[in-house]
């Protein structure tokens, strides 16, 4: 019987075991030094805000994994060897596979600040994090975050559900303004401030201070500020954690390299999820500067996908990985955030957009569509929910903005009794655009089930 | 370029003001519990509507402070901070401490009803208002009962101040306890005719469809007690389908039934301590089948025995109907249902005990348009939703592959919806076709 081997327990790795039993007898062993039992990283929150226990975030009881015959190893793989075909764990035992998936995924970023492995310094990934930040943080008052991203603000959460002061330092004019359009940004911003907590906006960590006991006292930033606090959080995004496979014949850049099959260069190794980079689909070596770059996808629902299609080329069904309609989610302390399709931060050429925010200031909607031919390319949408296949459906079929628009009520997915919004909205792009008289198609049961 | 404001309305802080209005709120209610304990004395009887209102009215007027202030502390969401570290919440000492004293006074109640007695006295000028006649036992008890179902949607409606589904969920299940099982039954003793609970229908309220109740509302209502035969007849067999069809069964369970009234107001702190387990499952419905074979069987065998005039069974079957009361009425909905909140959750007895809840699961999952469905592939597995399933259902497992949840003892309390981070589940009343959605 062949054995695989998954080096990685999160959701990448227990998603290629789920998909290769569901149609294969293939001997599974999972292998994590984390933990033994699969949990939901994205929960880790939770568990330290109390919303939940550590039971809790764990997707599957104890017992499906021994009912599905997926061994689980807590033990840390040390080395790969890919001649003899074997792993070595940190005990010494060997284990030998006939084919491999390396699904490490991540480390936190650090970016060389001075002070940066002070202790009372760290990032938040792992449950080993989880457990540091619950030391770090006993009975302290402040903490200084640095990196508006989504961990940032869910650590800030974290801090602040523990009665902790957070001072919040980002890079950017307004919170993640990387990825989101301004509005949605300086939304999102005025929710940390209406939390009383400090949003400094424009604003880079130069270094950290410590006090006699090593422990971080204070942050500087490169203003020359002088921010006291007790705890700092350190999260500036991931990078791949190929720690593994460094010295050995894997071939490695910023991750473990593969195909589009999410093949590594070894025959019958494969990697996928956060520590995957998959290699450009022309990717020449000769020519790199001209090509599309490789791509790191560092998200729950990637790691799940790619999972899925490696699954299928592990079971011989070879299929390229397509992620398809993106889409993303995340929740900004009260604020739930959804986007289907692709929206860019600054508006790209040949591109409009169609902002809609509620007087709150705690519920918007941006719709992104094609100059030319107007269909829609991409939806962000905050306190709100929509529906998933519906929008999904809407930018594969490329509908236009004004029908999207006349038919938004099918795709509203709040609960019920809940206000609509709808008549609002198209309210205000018939009021942008003169000549335009859209209404709200009346929603019909037929509508609802296709 | 456009000048974006990043000003917030209101910045939200705890400050002394709010801190010193939750003491004087809890200080209240302190003051209100230990006027129980005096009233039990025995001094309340000669002043019993002023002790009335340090005792309820102080508790009643100390939640409600403690409670509405809540809305200045922190933005509308849904805070589920330090529920697994409280010991209140998390099945530590005064949950422990609380799950005694309620189970205590439900002993009190069924056994020893006269050390109650000094209580019971203190509802006097209530029920000469309400009922015109003295107060007894089960008074008391409806008065509790009512209180904390209000004073608890109260806690809800602020809670969840963002979800108007729960808003008016809790709205109704208080209107519902407080007109249908308080002031009306109230009202029908004041006018002489049999006390009628209108939301309560067979097989929850097995006397119901008992001979001997038939035959006292017939006898004792007139008009009035046809009616409420009808009344129950019409609820049980056209109303009960008809509303399950359309909105499953959390038309009755969390929108009128008393049971599930406190469940969802009192016993909503409570909801993450059921059991999640499919151990439990299995457990769940073998017992609530079985609890609805034996009310049915009981049910039987007294009409059997009415129609023969106690021939065919002798007072066989009054004694299995005097023990499914006693061992279902008070030791399974009582002490275990309600005394046990702080311990197993808050809905043990819908969920393991109701007959009703058991034929409403089969119509709800057999022949019903209601569904939770999954928004698609957004679910992250981080487990709210089964965690704050008070049915003990695990949510996640059929949302994370992003399947619709179809499952008989689902109430339709909508709380996995509110806690979901991602916006992932929505209470949908659909047409059947495509109910039971795709498994990925």
């Amino acid at each position: 019987m062949q054995h695989l081997v998954i080096i990685g327990n999160g959701i990448t790795g227990i998603t290629v075991a789920r998909y290769v039993r569901k149609q294969s007898d293939m001997r599974i062993t999972i292998i994590s030094n984390e933990s033994k039992y699969f949990f939901s990283r994205t929960a880790l929150m939770y568990v330290y805000m109390g919303h939940m226990k550590w039971e809790n975030i764990k997707p599957y009881e104890d017992w499906f994994w021994e009912k599905n015959h997926i061994d689980l190893i807590f033990a840390k793989a040390t080395a790969v060897d890919t001649d003899s075909k074997s792993i070595c764990l940190e005990s010494g035992e060997k284990i030998i596979y006939d084919k491999l998936v390396i699904a490490t995924g991540s480390h936190s970023n650090k970016f060389g600040w001075p002070g940066q492995d002070l202790k009372g310094v760290q990032g938040l990934y792992s449950k080993q994090d989880l457990e540091l930040l619950e030391e770090n943080t006993k009975n302290i008052h402040s903490a200084v975050i640095v990196g508006g991203g989504l961990i940032g603000i869910e650590l800030a959460e974290m801090l602040h559900a523990r009665d902790i002061h957070v001072t919040f330092l980002v890079r950017e004019k307004f919170y993640w303004n990387s990825i989101l359009p301004n509005e949605e940004a300086a939304m999102v911003s005025r929710h940390i401030l209406e939390h009383n907590m400090q949003l400094k906006l424009g604003v880079e960590l130069k270094e950290i201070l410590h006090d006699h006991n090593g422990r971080a006292r204070a942050v500087i930033t490169k203003s020359g500020e002088e921010i006291p606090c007790q705890f700092v959080g350190l999260t500036p995004g991931v990078h791949p954690n190929i720690d593994l496979v460094k010295n050995s014949k894997i071939e490695t850049n910023r991750g473990v390299l593969v195909n589009e099959y999410l093949e590594t260069n070894i025959p019958d190794v494969y990697s996928s999820g956060d520590c995957a980079e998959i290699k450009s689909s022309f990717h020449n070596a000769a020519n790199k500067t001209s090509l599309p770059p490789n791509k790191l996808e560092q998200l729950w629902y990637t790691g799940k996908m790619q999972g899925k299609i490696l699954a299928l080329n592990i079971l011989g069904n070879r299929v390229k990985y397509d992620r398809g309609i993106w889409y993303n989610s995340a929740k900004f302390l009260d604020i739930e955030y959804q986007t289907y399709g692709f929206v860019s931060a600054v508006p790209r050429e040949g591109e409009d957009s169609f902002y809609w925010e509620h007087p709150s200031g705690k519920i918007c909607i941006r719709l992104v569509y094609s100059s030319s031919d107007r269909s829609i390319i991409g939806v962000n949408v905050f306190g709100m929910r929509l529906r998933h296949r519906t929008f999904e459906s809407w930018i594969k079929e490329k509908r236009t903005i004004e029908y999207v628009l006349e038919n938004l009520p099918i795709a509203n997915f709040n609960p019920e009794f809940y206000k609509k919004h709808e008549q609002h909205i198209i309210d205000k792009f018939n009021l942008e655009n003169p000549g335009k008289n859209l209404s709200l198609r009346k929603r019909s049961l037929s509508n609802i089930i296709s | 370029m456009n000048i974006i404001q990043i000003e917030p309305f209101k910045v939200y802080s705890h400050n002394n003001k709010i801190e010193t209005l939750k003491k004087s709120g809890l200080a209240a209610i302190a003051i209100g519990f230990l006027f129980f304990l005096i009233s039990l004395t025995g001094i309340s009887s000669k002043q019993p509507l002023l002790f009335f209102f340090l005792s309820f009215g102080l508790v009643t007027a100390g939640s409600i402070l403690y409670f509405a202030i809540q809305v200045k502390e922190a933005p509308a969401g849904i805070k589920n901070n330090r529920i697994f570290f409280d010991a209140i919440t998390s099945r530590k000492s005064i949950a422990w401490i609380l799950g005694i004293v309620l189970t205590g006074f439900y002993i009190l109640l069924y056994w020893y009803p006269g050390t109650l007695q000094n209580l019971v006295n203190l509802i006097n000028p209530l029920s000469y208002l309400l009922r015109g006649q003295p107060a007894d036992r089960w008074v008391l008890y409806g008065t509790f009962y009512t209180t904390a179902v209000i004073i608890m949607a109260i806690r809800m409606i602020v809670k969840y101040r963002n979800n108007r589904y729960q808003i008016l969920r809790s709205i109704s299940v208080s209107f519902f306890q407080l007109g249908f099982s308080f002031i009306i039954p109230g009202i029908l003793v004041r006018l002489n005719k049999p006390e009628f609970y209108f939301n309560y229908f067979w097989p929850l309220k097995f006397q119901y469809l008992f001979p001997d109740e038939i035959k006292y509302l017939t006898s004792s209502g007139g008009a009035l007690g046809y009616f409420m035969i009808f009344w129950g007849a019409a609820m049980l067999i056209i109303a009960t389908p008809i509303l399950t069809y359309f909105f499953g069964k959390r038309w009755y369970c969390s929108w009128v039934c008393g049971c599930g009234g406190l469940a969802e107001t009192a016993g909503d702190p409570f909801r993450q301590n059921s059991d999640k387990s499919l151990k439990a499952w299995k457990l769940e419905r073998i017992s609530i089948h079985s609890v609805l074979v034996f009310v049915v069987i009981t049910t039987g065998l007294l009409w059997i025995n009415s129609a023969s005039n106690g021939k065919v069974l002798g007072s066989v079957s009054q004694v299995f109907a005097e023990w499914y009361g006693f061992v279902i009425g008070a030791l399974f909905s009582g002490i275990i249902g309600v005394g046990f909140y702080p311990i197993f959750g808050s809905r043990v007895w819908c969920r393991f005990g109701c007959p009703m809840a058991a034929t409403l699961g089969m119509l709800q999952k057999y022949f019903s348009r209601f569904r939770i469905t999954t928004n698609g592939g957004q679910c992250i597995s981080c487990g709210n939703c089964s965690t704050y399933c008070e049915m003990g259902i695990d949510v996640k497992w059929y949302a994370q592959r992003g399947q619709n949840i179809i499952r008989s003892s689902c109430v339709g309390c909508g709380i996995c919806s509110a806690v979901c981070p991602r916006g992932v589940l929505k209470l949908e009343n659909l047409p059947r076709a495509g109910r039971y959605s795709e498994v990925d």
